[in-house]
């Protein structure tokens, strides 16, 4: 027989998770899809009873969205522009039915390579709170998320809350997802931006995640450092120059290698030019 | 494993409810196997398709992926709670505007819509297509869901049932009006039952042990110890338990297809063993555990390497893995084309396309008093009859087929499915036998529209006038015959498109591969074939310096030509006047177009154009339909309406034939359903041949009733009938007579007054080069494709559709409209989106169909020509709608972009990569 334990407090759920093996469940999307119909044959760690996992708090310098957090809610939350792109990812994630459900931190744990959620928060710099019994450590989101379908989390590990730290939620963003169908769509690439423009109209910060373009979101660092300091009239020109070595698209049925490098370099394009303010690029792909 | 049970308390449409059950239960589950709640549907269980939407505290949710833990304390809402014993507005507005079609996704259309309108009671298209697009929806194309999610206010003012006025047509009037469709109420209310939604509570559940190769060789372990030692298992039943023959296919002499293979599988997901058990056992049990060894064997996919000589074959006696070879030839067309003023040449692919209707397979089957009743989902219950029988070593009539309702067919619900294997599962044990398909289930082993390679070329005169086509297509046909026959046979019959084409040759293959089964799906491989011959058009037109819309209409048939197959058309051409009907939005669509490309450069319109004409029933082939109806007792008109309505609606339109042929009104109609104990045969719901063939039919009965009666109370045609209560008042100016039915004596249907009249389209078999009479009736339409594309995605913004179909007499245009849009949303899926992919596309997040996002405004323009031979002029319609819809946009991508884009789907990674290999522009 298998176990289900729906813990009210998170000492409770630490100490279970510290002692076997179990399979931790919140909104349950990804999990029922997985199972398909196979009997059960893990025991559940249902976290929907630790309602201090759940909504958006300002602490410590950090924006802290609880592990429960509903993307429903997220969209709804009063947060600042730097969000946008995340708001806007939060409105794709799966239809209005997942959307009301599904939680923030298992659109993370679930790496799936087209996870709605990982390109806005690698660009807002988030990191991940992870806790055990035996402690509590964060780890930036980009070295959380090894690979498809692979996670640093310890087996006795729970996944709390994503930090964003304040001095990342900066400037503006804006969120591209770009798909075959309008509703309900697993991505071909995403990209999520967000810079910081100075008074000048030049880019003093700048940040860009791409997904479905590689195993795991990855943020383009050399992109980024080219846009840096740079006038926003220039960002077309600079994304074509940028190698985009970071990403590694495959061929599947949703479109070809080559198809997603040529495509996402020009949502890249939209989605910081819809970030700069280019309001023509309000209605993307 | 199991997980023991907790006790959970919720509430359920205002009733408290408390059970004792697993915590990880889905909540769909519960609804259905505990409390009852069938309204809400089950389509995929993975959140892909919103059927089981439900409100938990209010809000939108998918019923599959709620764990019953969540429920303690919360409220949750399902159709069944909406309308409290009467009809919510929304439902009121969704009867009102046909949005429900096969009503398999309304539930959870409702629920979606009700959420949004709880809180905006007056939402925009914008708001109800964010709300709803959760939801997929196979039938309706979407608009009338929306329309109606609009304009529900409208429903709210005054008292119930002042507010409902769903009064039908007065006699006389039925033909030709939109009433709300005759099974229309409970499609809103929930109360429909699907093939899933009533199996008896003490059934055995069948589970399906199937292939998970291409092709493999395979034997069985020990199943007796499996069956003993398995908790829950009654039985094991394998291909040696089939009394009958294990053979079946929907064309008799090519049946070749195993209820359960025999020592190897042809195809992924083809069906070996069947696990009966008890319902408590049947989610606990894992069939990797089932005592099964497979040896992987090579695997043809594709038509090339079928045909390749080392290639083995699929079925004996079908050298070079070629089922059915079709070939129409007329005139010279290889001299035509050499002679030709212009010629063009081309070659187009397709792919496998899923019916994707949102309810899986399901039904139950029993045995009763010596017979085998099945109650399932179909579109063809008397060739399930037949089939289901053979199988099981039964006489026909000890098998009785009762159609639930059908939650979308499009094709496939034509075949047998799980008839059989529920069949023997109750035959055997002598208990009920309940199973429904999971998604992949029903994916992986029902059949596909035939991936198509196609070359054509059409050669014309300096005038634009087509002096010849040559046609080949190579269609792959799957493992089993199924349909393969009629596609190889029906597209040289249609490949020249509604045109007058003097030198002619067309051939077509049905090849074998270890792929899905190829069937019918809307449209017979006459959507593939189109597909080449209208972007062919385009490029000829180019050449020619023509408009593409004057070419089509220069090269139309008319009235009094004769088609490729040498069939002179006499009467009911109705190509040039669709045509025609579209020339004024054609200017608009060019000048819009050409206006924004002025303006724009990275995102450029196009508009394109196509046309279809379609045959109306089986090619050459008997094709009969006989209705049954007559006056009961108690006063009322009974139609025996075997023609399976499917959401296509044929309930509502051969009762409309049949009132107006009767004179009497459509709302003294009863309706008797598909039962095959109870209802003549009506043929199967296909080939667009119901409201042409089957209305035919009612009508002629319709006649033959009405003439009974007035044989009996010695009037003359031109008397009336009027009825009240069980008195039937039959009256000629002065002179009334007044007949008591409840006075007279009922046959065995409970008749007192009957006619049963059959009839058969007449057509004629086709020669050696294709030439006869295909068919009696034709029917026409032409669409414009208006959209964007842009440059730097490659992807399609559709802006319009305009369609104009010739359905010589629409018995109810505002079902025809659904059709119309209906059909029109699989033509997009197809163009832009769709791709099945053994082994890999089995679910709806891989498989894309349209959402109610991806269907634009769709402009119907209805045209009339009748046609002699139809019922009031009708001709048939469900599948000529989808036709011109993937060549339109195909055409108008090539507008916008000078690009032609040859495999379809189109989808943002071909575009860009054609756009690329055309260079610069």
């Amino acid at each position: 027989m298998t176990r289900y334990a729906r813990p009210k407090t998170l000492d409770e759920a630490l100490s279970l998770l510290g002692e076997g093996h179990w399979r931790v469940v919140a909104g349950a999307t990804d999990f029922y899809p997985s199972l398909g119909n196979r009997p059960l044959t893990e025991d559940i760690l249902d976290i929907n009873g630790l309602t201090g996992l759940r909504g958006i708090a300002r602490t410590g310098g950090h924006f802290v969205i609880g592990a429960r957090t509903s993307w429903t809610e997220i969209q709804h939350a009063d947060l600042p522009p730097a969000f946008d792109a995340l708001k806007q990812a939060a409105r794709e994630v799966g239809a209005i039915q997942i959307q009301n459900v599904a939680s923030i931190a298992g659109n993370i744990c679930n790496a799936s390579p087209a996870a709605d959620g990982v390109p806005p928060l690698l660009a807002l710099d988030a990191e991940v709170e992870l806790s055990a019994r035996s402690g509590v450590r964060v780890l930036p989101l980009r070295e959380f998320v090894l690979g498809n379908r692979k996670t640093a989390l310890r087996r006795d590990e729970l996944l709390t809350a994503i930090l964003i730290p304040e001095r990342a939620a900066r400037g503006n963003s804006a969120f591209i997802k770009l798909g075959a169908r309008r509703y309900l769509v697993i991505s071909i690439a995403m990209a999520a931006t967000r810079i910081v423009v100075d008074a000048d109209g030049r880019m003093a910060e700048a940040s860009v995640a791409v997904g479905s373009c590689s195993a795991v979101a990855r943020r383009l660092a050399g992109l980024e450092q080219a846009l840096t300091g740079q006038h926003t009239a220039a960002i077309a020109a600079l994304v074509a120059a940028s190698a985009l070595d970071e990403l590694s698209p495959i061929d599947d049925v949703r479109g070809t290698a080559a198809y997603r490098l040529q495509a996402v370099r020009e949502i890249v394009v939209r989605a910081l030019q819809t970030a700069a303010g280019d309001p023509q690029r309000r209605a993307a792909a | 494993m199991k997980t023991e049970r907790a006790p959970i308390s919720f509430n359920v449409n205002g009733a408290p409810v408390a059970l004792s059950i697993a915590p990880m239960r889905r909540l769909s589950s519960v609804l259905r196997d505990d409390l009852g709640l069938t309204g809400t549907k089950v389509g995929c269980d993975a959140g892909d398709c919103g059927a089981c939407t439900v409100l938990l505290e209010g809000d939108p949710v998918c019923a599959c992926l709620v764990p019953a833990s969540a429920l303690e304390g919360c409220a949750v809402r399902t159709v069944e709670g909406l309308g409290n014993g009467s009809l919510s507005a929304l439902q009121a507005s969704f009867l009102a505007h046909g949005a429900a079609q096969c009503g398999i996704c309304t539930p959870g259309m409702l629920m979606a819509a009700t959420a949004l309108l709880e809180c905006n009671p007056r939402p925009n298209e914008a708001a109800v297509q964010d709300a709803i697009g959760g939801v997929l929806c196979r039938c309706t194309g979407y608009h009338k869901i929306i329309e109606a999610v609009m304009e529900a206010h409208r429903y709210l003012e005054g008292e119930p049932p002042s507010r409902f006025d769903f009064r039908l047509p007065a006699s006389g009037n039925a033909v030709g009006a939109s009433p709300v469709r005759l099974d229309g109420l409970p499609k809103v209310t929930g109360a429909e039952k699907f093939g899933a939604d009533s199996f008896p509570k003490e059934s055995l559940s069948v589970l399906v042990v199937r292939s998970p190769h291409h092709r493999a060789a395979f034997s069985f372990g020990d199943l007796k110890a499996y069956a003993a030692n398995t908790p829950g298992v009654a039985a094991v039943f394998t291909a040696d338990d089939i009394p009958g023959v294990n053979r079946f296919g929907v064309i008799p002499p090519f049946a070749d297809q195993p209820a359960l293979a025999e020592h190897e599988t042809r195809f992924r997901g083809e069906a070996v063993a069947l696990v009966a058990c008890e319902g408590w056992a049947a989610t606990q049990l894992d069939l990797a555990d089932f005592p099964v060894a497979w040896q992987p064997l090579s695997a043809a996919l594709e038509p090339e390497a079928a045909q390749a000589e080392q290639a083995a074959l699929l079925h004996a006696g079908r050298p070079g893995n070629i089922l059915v070879r079709g070939f129409v030839e007329r005139g010279e067309p290889d001299r035509a084309l050499e002679q030709a003023a212009c010629v063009v040449t081309g070659h187009c692919d397709t792919a496998y396309v899923e019916h994707a209707y949102v309810e899986p397979e399901a039904g139950y089957a029993f045995v009763e008093h010596g017979i085998l009743t099945i109650v399932a989902c179909t579109q063809a219950p008397h060739m399930d009859l037949e089939d289901t029988a053979a199988i099981l070593g039964l006489a026909p009539d000890k098998v009785r087929i009762v159609p639930a309702a059908t939650g979308g067919g499009f094709g496939s619900k034509i075949d047998i499915s799980l008839q059989p294997l529920i069949g023997l599962v109750a035959l055997k044990t002598g208990r009920p036998a309940a199973l429904a398909y999971t998604r992949a289930e029903s994916m992986m082993s029902t059949t596909k529209r035939h991936p198509a390679a196609m070359t054509a070329s059409i050669a014309a005169d300096a005038d634009g006038r087509v002096v010849a086509m040559v046609f080949d297509g190579a269609f792959n046909t799957g493992a089993y015959a199924s349909f393969g026959p009629t596609v190889a046979n029906r597209v040289p019959v249609h490949a020249s498109g509604p045109y007058l084409t003097p030198n002619y040759r067309a051939t077509a293959r049905a090849i074998h591969t270890n792929g899905p089964v190829s069937g019918a799906f809307r449209g017979f491989g006459v959507p593939q074939a189109t597909l080449m011959q209208e972007t062919l058009f385009d490029e000829l037109a180019e050449r020619l310096g023509i408009d593409r819309l004057q070419l089509r209409l220069r090269n139309a048939l008319r009235n009094g030509n004769e088609t490729v197959t040498g069939q002179r058309l006499e009467a009911g051409v109705g190509i040039g006047a669709c045509l025609e009907a579209l020339s004024p939005p054609w200017a608009r669509a060019l000048a819009d177009a050409e206006a924004h490309n002025a303006r724009a450069s990275g995102v450029r319109r196009g508009v394109g154009i196509a046309s279809c004409w379609y045959g109306c029933g089986n090619t050459s082939l008997p094709n009969p339909s006989t209705i049954k109806l007559g006056l009961s007792r108690q006063g009322k008109v009974v139609l025996h309406q075997g023609a399976v309505d499917i959401g296509q609606g044929s309930n509502t339109v051969i009762a409309q034939i049949a009132a107006d042929a009767l004179g009497l009104p459509l709302g003294d109609i009863v309706l008797r359903s598909a039962d095959t104990a109870i209802t003549p045969d009506a043929g199967k719901t296909s080939a667009s041949r119901q409201t042409y063939v089957s209305g035919k039919a009612a009508e002629k009965a319709a006649r033959t009733l009405r003439d009974n009666i007035l044989r009996f109370a010695n009037a003359s045609p031109a008397a009336q009938f009027h009825l009240e209560s069980s008195v039937l008042t039959v009256w000629e100016g002065e002179v009334r007579r007044h007949i008591e039915l409840d006075r007279m004596a009922e046959d065995g249907d409970g008749l007192v007054f009957s006619a049963e009249e059959s009839y058969d389209p007449p057509t004629a078999p086709l020669d050696a080069k294709g030439q006869g009479t295909p068919y009696a009736v034709y029917g026409y339409g032409a669409q414009i494709a208006e959209l964007e594309v842009d440059l730097k995605l490659g992807t399609v913004r559709l802006l319009k559709i305009t369609a104009a179909h010739d359905v010589g007499k629409a018995i109810n245009p505002l079902l025809a409209a659904g059709q119309i849009e209906g059909g029109i949303a699989q033509g997009i899926g197809m163009a832009l989106m769709e791709e099945y992919i053994p082994g890999r596309t089995e679910n709806l997040h891989d498989y894309l169909i349209p959402t109610a996002g991806d269907v634009p405004p769709i402009e119907t323009i209805l045209v009339e020509v009748p046609d002699p031979e139809g019922p009031f002029g009708a001709k048939g319609l469900g599948e000529h709608v989808l036709i011109p819809t993937a060549p339109a946009i195909l055409n108008a991508i090539r507008h916008a972009t000078g690009v032609s884009v040859r495999k379809v789907p189109a989808t943002p990674s071909r575009i860009l990569a054609a756009l690329a290999e055309a260079g610069p522009a």
